[in-house]
């Protein structure tokens, strides 16, 4: 019963933040705060997928870029070559990723550790290496997007893409949290904890390992797919950028990855922060910050920001839910 | 042909300077089992370090290295005793989170050269730097001749120093087991540590042959996660004499695309034959 009770309030919540956000898109006649949030939302999508395969099943993932690349480009090639709507090109950049992240988990066959987050550095170098000898989306030099028309209950693109990136975020939430409630999330805890136990006592630890890979591959490329229409261009280093990877596994690991709501506070809260000090000092300053936040949480306080808030975490390792 | 025997000829000097910059790494990450992937950051910073002291008071960017490599000695000690206590000390659940770690002290340094010294490139000046010799068609510029010469001395002075002199043992038998070290009445982590300190003092001589072979910018790091990360890998990890074999291979790899591809393809040589190397040979070439 309570886990029921617990599911309606996720929902409600749910439905309250879509409806907020959509009044807000008819109400609020400033871009600026759409603009600002996009960013965030964008966050919140990214942490939560990386915390999918990085925080439950431990393998730690740097070519988060990888995957928000394929996503931008994704979008980019079938918007250039069809004029096919966003909607669409977000759909084809999940499908694209999810392949992505089915190559990413048969890694995870031979690799454990360091070597997999170095393999998927690789990986992000050598598909940004491909984008920029693509000619047709306009190599390293990047291209310019025209954005089309703007669709029914919105007045402006970009309010448009603030709603479109608030439903990916709800999505990749929900996800993570139907994950971490079943079978699967359970099941990459186990064979995080001790991968050779979890094979033993008859975890499918490679079916959980490709499932999880190909859900946060298909979440983050979805994420990134309406980033050239968000920027009106795209280029391979700013669409593979690093930043993009130690962005996502920061604001996981500071927000903390036992439970979804981890990397949600830890997107809402680093990534407001980046925005202010991106406005206010330098966009050099809030990575720093991101960097040094991250240290002092790995060192400090290893649970994040809910093993801060609720200390039941540290004493009930693991066991929690 | 011609072309090719020039590209395999600046390959081996190219692939002698991969090996000096991984050398340390494959001490540190090879020997160790410390997921370094701050090594090219430290690289970069003592590229910076190297260019001040040539910037401002002239001096020889060689000698320069050589200055900065007893602070990057103590700098690695200090490193070591922060990883060990946070992470190595407290078992695996530690690993995720000693990955992110030098992850993010990576960035840490990146950003705080590009506040210092801002995104353009940087290079030294030597006397060596911006000649060339001719041989017929083909010319090697001395700046690689230089950097080779100095790069092989340090690799092969490393070997040197780890398979003939009683702490070199000390560090090799560290990384076969520590457990047996223990019982020995020796105490494993101190002389992990001294080793993570000899891996990042390299780093001073091999920061500076970064600058004087190219220019130098903040983010170059990212470049040399791929090739120094590849040559250890590929050499088998903790191999000194696979490091230089490997390091070789990936320069003459190198070249041969940039001569026949061109430029555009080769940030992605070393990654995908890291790729390569980890999937099909994990265990690398001359592997244990």
């Amino acid at each position: 019963m309570n886990k029921r009770s617990h599911s309606i309030a996720f929902w409600a919540a749910v439905a309250v933040f879509l409806v907020a956000v959509l009044t807000m898109t008819q109400i609020v006649r400033n871009e600026y705060p759409f603009f600002a949030g996009y960013v965030i939302l964008q966050f919140i999508a990214l942490a939560v997928a990386w915390s999918i395969l990085g925080g439950y099943a431990g393998y730690v993932n740097f070519g988060t870029n990888a995957f928000f690349g394929v996503g931008v480009y994704t979008a980019v090639a079938l918007f250039k070559a069809t004029g096919a709507p966003l909607v669409v090109q977000i759909a084809a950049a999940a499908v694209v990723g999810m392949t992505l992240g089915f190559g990413v988990g048969l890694l995870t066959l031979r690799m454990r550790g360091i070597f997999f987050s170095i393999a998927t550095i690789a990986l992000a170098i050598i598909i940004e290496t491909f984008v920029m000898n693509w000619r047709f989306v306009g190599g390293a030099a990047g291209i310019q997007i025209q954005r089309p028309p703007v669709m029914a209950p919105f007045d402006s693109y970009v309010k448009m893409l603030f709603f479109v990136q608030a439903m990916l975020a709800v999505i990749a939430v929900a996800t993570a949290r139907y994950i971490q409630n079943s079978r699967i999330g359970r099941g990459l805890q186990a064979l995080r904890d001790d991968e050779l136990a979890a094979e033993c006592t008859g975890v499918p630890t490679l079916k959980l390992k490709l499932i999880a890979c190909m859900i946060s591959g298909a979440l983050i490329s979805a994420a990134g797919a309406p980033a050239a229409m968000y920027l009106q261009y795209a280029d391979p280093s700013s669409a593979f950028n690093l930043s993009y990877s130690v962005s996502a596994l920061a604001m996981a690991l500071i927000g903390g990855t036992a439970h979804w709501i981890g990397p949600v506070l830890g997107a809402i809260l680093l990534g407001s922060t980046q925005q202010l000090l991106a406005v206010t000092i330098s966009s050099e300053v809030n990575v720093l910050v991101l960097g040094i936040m991250l240290v002092l949480f790995v060192v400090g306080a290893p649970k994040g920001i809910i093993g801060l808030l609720r200390p039941r975490y540290r004493l009930r390792a693991g066991g929690k839910q | 042909m011609d072309l090719l025997l020039g590209a395999v000829v600046l390959g081996v000097l190219l692939g002698c300077f991969y090996a000096a910059v991984s050398v340390g790494l494959s001490v540190s990450f090879g020997l160790l089992d410390v997921p370094h992937v701050a090594h090219p950051a430290f690289l970069v910073l003592a590229s910076y370090g190297v260019f001040q002291l040539n910037e401002s008071y002239d001096i020889d960017p060689l000698l320069a290295g050589l200055i900065i490599t007893p602070l990057f000695f103590v700098f690695g000690l200090l490193a070591y005793r922060v990883y060990h206590e946070t992470f190595e000390r407290r078992g695996s659940d530690a690993a995720v989170r000693g990955i992110a770690f030098f992850f993010g002290i990576a960035f840490i340094i990146e950003v705080l050269i590009i506040l210092q010294f801002g995104v353009d490139q940087r290079s030294v000046s030597a006397t060596y730097i911006g000649k060339a010799w001719r041989f017929g068609e083909f010319r090697i510029p001395i700046r690689q001749l230089v950097a080779f010469a100095v790069a092989l001395a340090l690799t092969v002075l490393l070997a040197v120093y780890l398979s003939k002199t009683f702490m070199g043992r000390a560090i090799r038998a560290v990384a076969q087991d520590e457990e047996a070290l223990r019982l020995m009445g020796a105490n494993p982590v101190r002389i992990k540590q001294f080793a993570f300190g000899i891996a990042t003092a390299v780093l001073g001589i091999a920061g500076a042959l970064l600058i004087i072979v190219a220019p130098v910018e903040p983010t170059l790091d990212r470049a040399y996660i791929g090739r120094t990360f590849c040559v250890v890998v590929m050499a088998g990890l903790g191999s000194i004499s696979g490091t230089l074999i490997a390091a070789i291979i990936l320069g003459v790899a190198e070249s041969i695309v940039l001569t026949l591809f061109g430029a555009s393809w080769a940030p992605a040589i070393s990654f995908a034959m890291l790729l390569g190397v980890l999937a099909v040979r994990p265990q690398g070439l001359l592997g244990r």
